[in-house]
């Protein structure tokens, strides 16, 4: 089996005094669709933030390409090649839609062009010039990942990325993904709508009170008892 | 003789220079204000203090180093600035986890110890400072006498003020001073140096503000007090214009100048309050300022 591309090793995470995270364990190998899922407040987002260095202290282990990064701020840790999508998506209200695209910057050749960006997400150019929060939910989804694919970034984070979104764009976000997939991303995603997760992921890490307590694949995924996990 | 409204055109139209003059100072400090507020959460009370440096820079700079005016007016700048880069990474740094109010306590007493220090060493009867030879003398326009030097700080600024406006708005560095200033986080996270670019934002902020001083030495006299003077009414303009908008802290600095040198003519009286009272009624009004976003 390959490599792991990022490796998570006894994790911890506080906010202030608040431990959130006690001692995440998972790993994503390269090219793999990865879903942590798990009930409100398990800790998800957290993960998310913790890998990406955005806690105000964490312990343990996390590894990018060999690289051990828990000692890295968050734009170092960016720079090495993982790309972080918030579920709060983010997208920044003084800057046009264009504006929000290219705001990451390009870390590294091999990223998506504008074009391609703009081929997958036509709605985008369309739009260029509108402020970025006068977007419809949907289209700021779509523009929180399209901003992410131009980087190079290999890893991306991607935090709920259908919350609350209608039936059809979810869809379109699930073929989106598999596209990606396809196109050689490495996909770490926070995912709430068990049907989605299973559509589009290799493995999943179910997610309780900070911790991994169960590593599923999506071919033997049980229906139920990972409904039984998210309480659904 | 012309007048208006029982004023002579030519007192109406001196009295309006100088409301316009000192705009260009309120729009040039509030500038800097407003971009220091935004990025660092931070009300830089020292802002006054490196306004009163730039003058005296370019006045030292004149004094013990020959170095003349045009050269001072970029020198005297990049010296306060790095000031302010030093003053940003050792000491306001520190602050950053903390409320904000420490960052005004902090830049309060800077200013207090910085204006110490130049009253120590030069006392407050003020130097000198004479305009370059090329600004001196003015032109007779009909309906008034403009001196040189006023006209030149007037564009002058006002250049400044659109150069920065447009760098913010339209440049990939603007989107990125954008951005930060609604999220550093997540700028940061997508790999942008955003401490960096924080202190450079200080630096410049005060380098803006050391502009100014430059600009404003041979208007009046270099002085450890001028600083002090000024900030008073630029927090004022800054109240009025709002935190949030660049180009409403410029209109706003330009705008009150010129309220300032109508009340003059008309009811010098109240000259010296009237921004205050402005400012009284916006908060009561509008409190997140003219052009200000609600909170
Ligand atoms: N900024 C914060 N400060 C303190 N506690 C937080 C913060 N953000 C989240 N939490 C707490 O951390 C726990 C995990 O939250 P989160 O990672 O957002 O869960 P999930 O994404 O799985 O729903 C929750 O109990 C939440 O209340
Ligand atoms: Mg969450």
């Amino acid at each position: 089996m390959a490599e792991p591309l990022l490796s998570v090793r006894d994790l911890r995470a506080w906010y202030g005094e608040s431990h959130i995270l006690h001692g995440m364990d998972f790993e994503v190998r390269q090219g793999e669709v990865v879903t942590l899922l798990g009930r409100n407040g398990a800790g998800k987002t957290t993960t998310l933030k913790a890998v990406m260095g955005m806690v105000g202290r964490r312990s343990g282990s996390v590894t990018f390409e060999d690289t051990e990064t828990i000692r890295l701020p968050s734009n170092r840790i960016a720079r090495l090649g993982i790309a972080y999508c918030p579920e709060e998506r983010g997208i920044f209200s003084s800057l046009t839609v264009a504006e929000n695209l290219v705001l990451p910057p390009v870390i590294r050749p091999g990223g998506l062009s504008l074009a391609e960006v703009h081929e997958l997400f036509p709605r985008l150019a369309e739009r260029a010039d509108s402020q970025g929060t006068k977007l419809s939910g949907g289209e700021q989804q779509m523009l929180a990942i399209a901003r992410i694919l131009r980087t190079g970034a290999t890893l991306l984070l991607l935090d709920e990325p259908t919350e609350g979104l209608a039936p059809v764009i979810v869809q379109h976000i699930g073929a989106i993904l598999g596209q990606l997939k396809e196109r050689g991303f490495t996909i770490l995603l926070v995912e709430q709508n068990f049907h989605f997760a299973v559509g589009v992921a290799d493995r999943h890490y179910v997610v309780e009170h900070g911790r991994v307590v169960d590593c599923v694949l999506n071919s033997q995924a049980s229906t139920t008892a990972l409904q039984g996990y998210l309480g659904v | 003789m012309m007048t208006f409204l029982g004023i002579p055109i030519q007192a109406l139209m001196g009295q309006l220079l100088l409301g316009l003059i000192n705009g260009a100072s309120y729009a040039v400090l509030s500038l800097g204000l407003a971009l220091i507020f935004g990025l660092l959460n931070i009300i830089n009370f020292a802002h006054g203090a490196q306004y009163m440096m730039g003058a005296y820079i370019a006045w030292m700079l004149l004094a013990y180093a020959g170095v003349n005016y045009w050269l001072a007016l970029v020198v005297a700048p990049l010296a306060v600035g790095l000031i302010g880069v030093v003053i940003e990474r050792l000491l306001l740094r520190r602050l950053y986890k903390l409320d904000n109010l420490y960052g005004l306590l902090l830049t309060f007493g800077l200013a207090l110890i910085i204006e110490g220090l130049f009253r120590q060493a030069y006392g407050i009867s003020g130097q000198a400072y004479q305009a370059p030879r090329l600004l001196q003398g003015g032109i007779n326009l009909g309906f008034m006498f403009l001196p040189l030097y006023r006209g030149w700080v007037v564009l002058v600024a006002l250049a400044a003020c659109l150069a920065v406006w447009a760098a913010i708005e339209k440049t990939r560095l603007g989107a990125l001073l954008r951005a930060a200033t609604e999220n550093p986080a997540l700028v940061r996270a997508f790999g942008v140096n955003v401490p960096l670019l924080i202190t450079g934002t200080y630096g410049f902020g005060a380098a803006l503000a050391g502009f100014a001083g430059v600009l404003a030495a041979p208007l009046y006299s270099v002085n450890p007090l001028m600083g002090s003077n000024i900030i008073i009414i630029v927090f004022a303009v800054v109240v009025i214009g709002g935190m949030g908008s660049i180009l409403g802290s410029v209109l706003t600095g330009f705008g009150l100048g010129l309220i300032e040198g109508l009340t003059k003519v008309f009811y010098p009286e109240a000259s010296a309050t009237v921004i205050f009272v402005i400012m009284a009624i916006v908060l009561l009004i509008k409190p997140a300022g003219l052009f200000g976003r609600n909170a």
